[in-house]
């Protein structure tokens, strides 16, 4: 126990171990791991043959953290930024990567970004399909209830939320649509109203 | 050609894509043979991860052929069947030359904080992944290796992040002789982890989780001892019972972002994205270890904040030591383990699908149906 000098520790004994466990002990040597110690300094090692990599072009204005002096020589080109999406990134990448704020917008334009696709998805012809691309159908092929049923699973609790989640563009697309209309419906109602009132009576 | 690409949280689907493109001297194509999802895809599945483009082909653990390679590509040809790590990295930048390949410096624009990682996300440098028919890989004089003509092909796809990324776990943790490890999560970096101890000269062995088949799998396949913390009150006394109230000398937090186990924890951060990461698993970690104990962080965390019970960490005087794995590194070690047969790493992998059902195994994966440990993609 803690509370004495001599803990002796709650495992089985050592030789126990070595005996029922294949492997046991060969990585033992602190000092002959793969990691130890942290930083070993050989450049030579990586297969590198340049001191500074050539650099790759940058064929649009590549966003970049203000952490870094200038644009590093490789990159990704996958997914430029694009519309109010590709506007917010833009911002965010004046931010430095200690404020939340750059994250944060990071995340916001995410989100933008998911109902620009989806607009752009509808007007190329190739709508998004929620059943087909959450994969659902894998509840049927997979053993979703069996999966489920009678274990004692804490994410249980929690699941239900992923459908909102998954079906939550959807709801807000739907509601803004269905918002607009009305106020345009309203706006062409009051008009006709103005249009009926006998004359004369302002 | 075909690749899985994202549309929003939840969502993904295959599509028609250009094929990628040698952009810089050193890039190479490989035709990707076999991809495998890994637990920190369903971070950025699930919409976790800032700077997550939709269009954006994941896919970070994957091997192939090489199909073409740009001119100052010297080690590579066309042809060769190669093992690619998940970290992008130059093999020249100040971290690299210290061996910190996850680290690199030269191949990450967008954030200094994190190196540069296949197909996850523009937070690593905005790089098209492995879950595709083809996928340009950088530096290829520097990160890809040849498959052994001995290896298996799964044992390989294996060795390019989750199984380097275990053992590198169990490495941060300075694991010494009859050491009490505690492992949180039976996932596959869990389980390499929980192994990797022994290999390191663990005395003892638990691994905590709430999915009964996947702790079936670590005492299986780990020989550790496990606990399902759905059945316990509080996870962390009873770790302290099992311990004679000392706690673990070590504890490995192998789950990252989207830990269990507290539901106002777990909805904040992987559903309400108001975290970098649920620090559920973390947090028990630094309760569960013995005051000057090592907790190693291997699990992954988003860039924004969490609310970690530093206090506790601070006043039980813990050496918390966390980093990405520099896959490469290990290589060397692990190809040894491997001939040798004291890893079989491929012994995790569950489900093999084809990449035009991919959306089925992300929902399959996420949802922890049908037993699922480890799914790898076959395109073709």
């Amino acid at each position: 126990m803690p509370y004495t000098a001599d803990w002796p520790r709650a495992r089985p004994p050592l030789e126990e171990v070595k005996r029922t466990i294949p492997g046991w002990g060969v990585d033992k040597d602190f000092k002959d791991r793969p990691a130890v110690p942290m930083e070993r300094f050989d450049p030579t090692l990586t297969g590198a043959h340049w001191d500074f990599p050539e650099r790759q072009v940058e064929y649009w204005p590549r966003e970049r953290s203000p952490e870094h002096k200038f644009l590093t020589p490789v990159f990704g080109t996958a997914c430029p930024p694009r519309g109010l999406s590709g506007m917010i990134r833009k911002y965010a990448y004046r931010l430095g990567e200690g404020k939340s704020s750059h994250w944060l917008l990071l995340m916001a334009a995410d989100r933008v970004d998911v109902v620009e696709s989806m607009v752009e998805a509808v007007l190329q012809g190739r709508p998004d399909n929620p059943l087909t691309e959450s994969g659902l159908k894998a509840e049927f092929t997979r053993d979703g209830l069996g999966s489920r049923l009678g274990k004692n699973r804490v994410d249980l609790k929690h699941q239900p939320l992923d459908l909102l989640l998954v079906a939550a563009p959807w709801l807000i697309a739907g509601y803004v649509g269905f918002a607009a209309a009305r106020s345009l419906g309203g706006k062409k109602k009051k008009r006709r109203r103005r249009e009926l009132q006998p004359a004369g009576r302002y | 050609m075909r690749a899985m690409v994202y549309r929003g949280p939840y969502r993904i689907r295959v599509e028609e894509k250009e094929m990628p493109r040698i952009e810089h001297p050193n890039d190479a194509i490989v035709r990707v043979t076999k991809a495998a999802i890994c637990g920190s895809d369903l971070h950025i599945y699930h919409g976790m991860m800032p700077d997550t483009r939709v269009g954006q082909t994941f896919g970070h653990e994957f091997i192939g052929v090489v199909e073409e390679v740009g001119p100052s590509v010297q080690s590579l040809k066309r042809g060769d069947r190669v093992m690619v790590p998940f970290n992008i990295f130059c093999g020249s930048c100040f971290f690299c030359a210290r061996q910190l390949y996850a680290n690199c410096h030269n191949v990450n624009p967008n954030a200094t904080a994190v190196g540069g990682i296949y197909g996850y996300s523009h937070t690593t440098g905005g790089y098209d992944g492995g879950q595709a028919e083809f996928v340009r890989v950088p530096f290829a004089d520097v990160g890809p290796s040849l498959i052994p003509e001995w290896m298996d092909e799964e044992d390989a796809l294996m060795l390019t992040d989750a199984c380097p990324t275990g053992y590198f776990g169990a490495q941060l943790g300075e694991i010494q002789e009859g050491d009490v490890v505690v492992v949180f999560g039976a996932g596959p970096v869990g389980l390499f982890a929980a192994k990797s101890s022994w290999l390191m000269g663990a005395g003892r062995v638990i691994v905590i989780d709430h999915l009964d088949y996947r702790l079936e799998k670590a005492r299986e396949f780990a020989h550790a001892e496990t606990y399902n913390f759905a059945e316990y009150d509080d996870i962390v006394v009873h770790m302290k019972k099992i311990t004679d109230y000392l706690g673990a000398d070590v504890a490995i937090d192998a789950v990252g972002a989207e830990a269990d186990g507290a539901f106002f924890q777990h909805v904040t951060a992987a559903k309400l994205k108001l975290q970098g990461g649920s620090p559920v698993a973390l947090n028990w970690a630094i309760d569960s270890v013995r005051k000057g104990g090592t907790i190693a962080v291997v699990g992954a965390y988003g860039p924004l904040f969490s609310s970690i019970k530093f206090g506790d960490a601070m006043n039980k005087g813990l050496t918390i030591r966390a980093n990405q794995t520099s896959v490469k590194r290990h290589w060397p070690r692990l190809f040894e383990h491997v001939k040798n047969g004291i890893l079989k790493p491929s012994d995790i992998v569950t489900h093999r699908i084809p990449l035009e059902h991919i959306a089925e195994g992300y929902h399959m994966f996420s949802s922890k149906l049908d037993n699922c440990i480890k799914p790898i993609v076959v395109p073709n």
